[in-house]
């Protein structure tokens, strides 16, 4: 389920990365695959992302694709689905005082750029 | 491997075969730990300790890659190097930083090894900007060239370079380890607020020696610099500091990080006790293996000699015309130009901080342009301030107005230097994993609120100072104002100090109440500003000297006034 049906439900969790190779931030999407997207991103009840999160762990390591990989918090503004903190805000668009820069510069993320 | 040495410059040290064999080991060593990791040999705990031993930080965007610029001092041909780089391998641009190096945001892990490949080549490298080990040595960013410097800091921090560069003993210390030399009156490289501070002096014989100043930092704890020994004589430089590093590894702690740098030993075992320890094992390692052989330093000298400055009568009549036609290049000259030594000379500081700028940040272009003018001004050589600043060193007068109407054309002429406009800011929140707040915005929203050139030189000599987190690398403690980004509840506040001061007479900044919002702060500001000014005597006393006569209060009572 994308990240725009689910958010309503409550409080979501989104699961994040950055990619070995490259450090580029990704998430969680559906179906276990790694997405560059927020808007892409999987969106999980609360009690379901620590399994979810464990899981993601083992695979990224095994399959040496992500490093630093933690679950975060969503809440939804306007009816779409943001991160609740700033920190993830700027992960998932890029620096607030670079706009030409980061997934913001490539139309990469869902919201605008709230971040700024 | 195809070596493009710095030419036969004045200013920079070269590299012999073993330095650079050493260098080109070491990126040999890291593209197979890189290889390894990428195929799946080494796991990402075993990988982390490599990586950051070669200078390469995960920040939240991308990999970060710190590159060591040995006390500050830099070629032209170096610095073209590093535009490169920065174009082809990043996004365009670099950070320069309190450490005097150079940080790129946006590496790939996978391009790393061609990156350090590619370094090497200019003798350059990644090594010591990270790790528990001695990191680059600073120094005062006008060595070699202000008329108040008595002992030249590059050849000992030199000296540094070579003796702990894979020294057993101390790659493997309880926590990083920053030294910093100042041989000139003015103390231009804050030594009281590192590990090690160094003040090279000169006795009444002329001859050249170390006071000691131990146990200085910032981050969470911040301590001043302890006057551990005031005469080291140059022969036992190496011996003395040996010996605070053994005392260091023998008691410094290591099972908490909070509590591991030497600053928490000094403070804990108090300056009595740890002097003591230090001068025993200064006794016991005193003696021909640790003696700083005179022939050695002379060597190394040779090195920084000083390059080929013409005879010149110090004044200059093109430099007056053109001081008298521009006042927009006056001003400059009045902020951002200092004595040289040489007559006829001058140094100009380059300020990376544009009003509404990010402090410290050029582009690959203003760089090669700064490269371009460095070899047309400068010998060829440029430094790295602890500011965040450029400076060229030996800018005859005759051609300073030429070099300011380049700079100037591309967005580097600000006549900022020391004043409200010359803020430290670290990547804070817009980059840094660390981070609680970001640093960048407030930093963007002072100085476009004080960029009026005639407002800042009223204001005088006032150092902003801003860090997102309490790690300091902003070295906001330290800061006349400073600014500490904290989170409260999800939302990003500043936590104001005044008072700080980075000069020998080294203070920690005091808190002057609670942590205001981002809009807020820029109007503390001004509000503290209008407060120095309208109670500063003679209308020319500073604004720590103002601060310590009249107090807090009046500062208080406007900031949090409305509450
Ligand atoms: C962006 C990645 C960075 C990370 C992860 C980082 C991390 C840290 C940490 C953890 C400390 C505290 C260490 C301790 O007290 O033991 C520290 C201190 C420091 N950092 Fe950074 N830093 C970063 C960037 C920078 C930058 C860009 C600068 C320069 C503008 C800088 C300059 C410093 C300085 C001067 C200190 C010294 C405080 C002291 O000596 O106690 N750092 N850094
Ligand atoms: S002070 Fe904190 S936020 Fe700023 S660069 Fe250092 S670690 Fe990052």
């Amino acid at each position: 389920m994308s990240a725009k049906d689910r958010s309503k439900e409550g409080s979501m969790k989104a699961i994040t990365a950055n990619r070995l190779r490259d450090g580029e931030v990704v998430f969680l999407g559906d179906g276990g695959r790694w997405v560059e997207s927020f808007a892409e991103a999987a969106l999980f009840p609360r009690d379901e992302a620590d399994g979810v999160l464990a899981a993601a762990k083992e695979k990224a390591e095994r399959e040496r694709f992500g490093v630093d990989i933690y679950a975060f918090e969503v809440v939804e503004q306007d009816g779409v689905p943001v991160p609740a903190t700033m920190r993830e805000r700027i992960r998932t668009a890029g620096p607030t005082v670079r706009t030409d820069l980061g997934k913001q510069a490539w139309g990469k993320q869902a919201w605008g750029n709230q971040a700024a | 491997m195809n070596h493009i040495a710095p030419g036969a410059r004045a200013g920079i040290y070269h590299y012999d075969e073993i330095d650079r064999q050493f260098v080109a080991e070491r990126v040999e060593q890291f593209r197979k730990q890189v290889d390894r990791r990428l195929s799946g040999e080494l796991t990402e705990e075993e990988f982390k300790p490599v990586r950051l031993m070669n200078g390469l930080y995960l920040q939240l965007h991308a990999y970060m890659l710190r590159i060591a610029v040995p006390y500050g001092v830099m070629s032209a041909v170096q610095l073209r190097k590093l535009a490169e780089i920065g174009r082809r391998y990043d996004r365009g641009y670099g950070h320069f930083t309190t450490r005097q190096n150079l940080q790129y945001n946006w590496i790939k892990l996978e391009d790393t090894p061609a990156i350090l490949h590619e370094l090497a080549e200019v003798d350059m490298h990644a090594l010591q900007t990270s790790g528990n080990c001695v990191r680059n040595v600073t120094t005062d960013p006008f060595v070699g060239a202000a008329k108040d410097e008595v002992v030249d800091g590059r050849v000992y921090a030199e000296i540094l370079r070579q003796w702990t560069t894979m020294h057993p003993e101390f790659t493997y210390l309880p926590r990083k380890f920053k030294i910093a030399i100042s041989g000139a009156e003015s103390d231009r490289a804050a030594v009281r607020i590192h590990d090690v501070g160094l003040l090279a002096r000169r006795n009444d014989k002329g001859e050249p020696g170390f006071s000691f100043y131990v146990g200085g930092g910032l981050g969470r704890s911040p301590f001043v610099g302890k006057l551990v020994r005031e005469w080291v004589a140059q022969e036992d430089f190496v011996a003395y500091l040996e010996a605070i590093l053994r005392v260091y590894n023998q008691y410094g702690r290591r099972d908490n990080i909070y509590k591991a740098r030497i600053k928490i030993l000094v403070h804990e075992l108090g300056l009595e006790t740890f002097t003591r320890e230090v001068e025993e094992e200064f006794a016991r390692l005193r003696g021909p293996k640790y003696r700083l052989d005179p022939e050695v330093v002379e060597a190394i000298r040779q090195h920084f000699a000083p390059p080929p400055f013409e005879e010149l009568p110090d004044h200059s009549d093109a430099l007056e015309r053109a001081r008298a036609a521009d006042p927009a290049f006056a001003n400059w000259l009045a902020v951002n130009v200092a004595e040289h030594k040489a007559p006829g000379y001058a140094i100009a500081t380059i300020s990376l901080k544009p009003a509404g700028g990010i402090p410290g940040d050029a582009t690959c272009d203003q760089m090669d342009l700064v490269a371009d003018l460095a070899e047309r001004h400068s010998f060829g050589e440029l430094r790295v301030t602890h500011v965040q600043n450029l400076v060229l060193a030996h800018v005859k007068k005759d051609e300073l107005y030429d070099l300011w109407k380049r700079l100037d054309d591309a967005g580097l002429g600000s006549a900022n230097a020391g004043l409200i406009g010359d803020i430290i800011a670290c990547p804070g929140l817009d980059y840094c994993a660390l981070a609680n707040a970001r640093s960048i915005p407030l930093a963007q929203a002072i100085s476009a609120r004080f960029a009026d050139p005639v407002r800042q030189r009223t204001i005088g000599e006032l150092g902003i100072k801003i860090s997102g987190c309490i790690n300091a690398c902003g070295h906001h403690h330290v800061g006349a104002i400073g600014i500490l980004g904290v989170d409260k509840k999800g939302t990003e506040y500043y936590q104001i100090t005044v008072g700080g001061d980075p000069t020998l007479t080294t203070a920690i900044g005091d808190i002057l109440g609670p942590a205001v919002t981002e809009t807020e702060a820029v109007d503390a500001i001004e509000a503290i500003v209008d407060v120095y000014l309208a109670n500063r005597r003679d209308g020319a006393e500073r604004f720590v000297d103002t601060l310590a006569r009249v107090g807090h209060a009046p500062f208080k009572e406007r900031i949090y006034a409305a509450d």
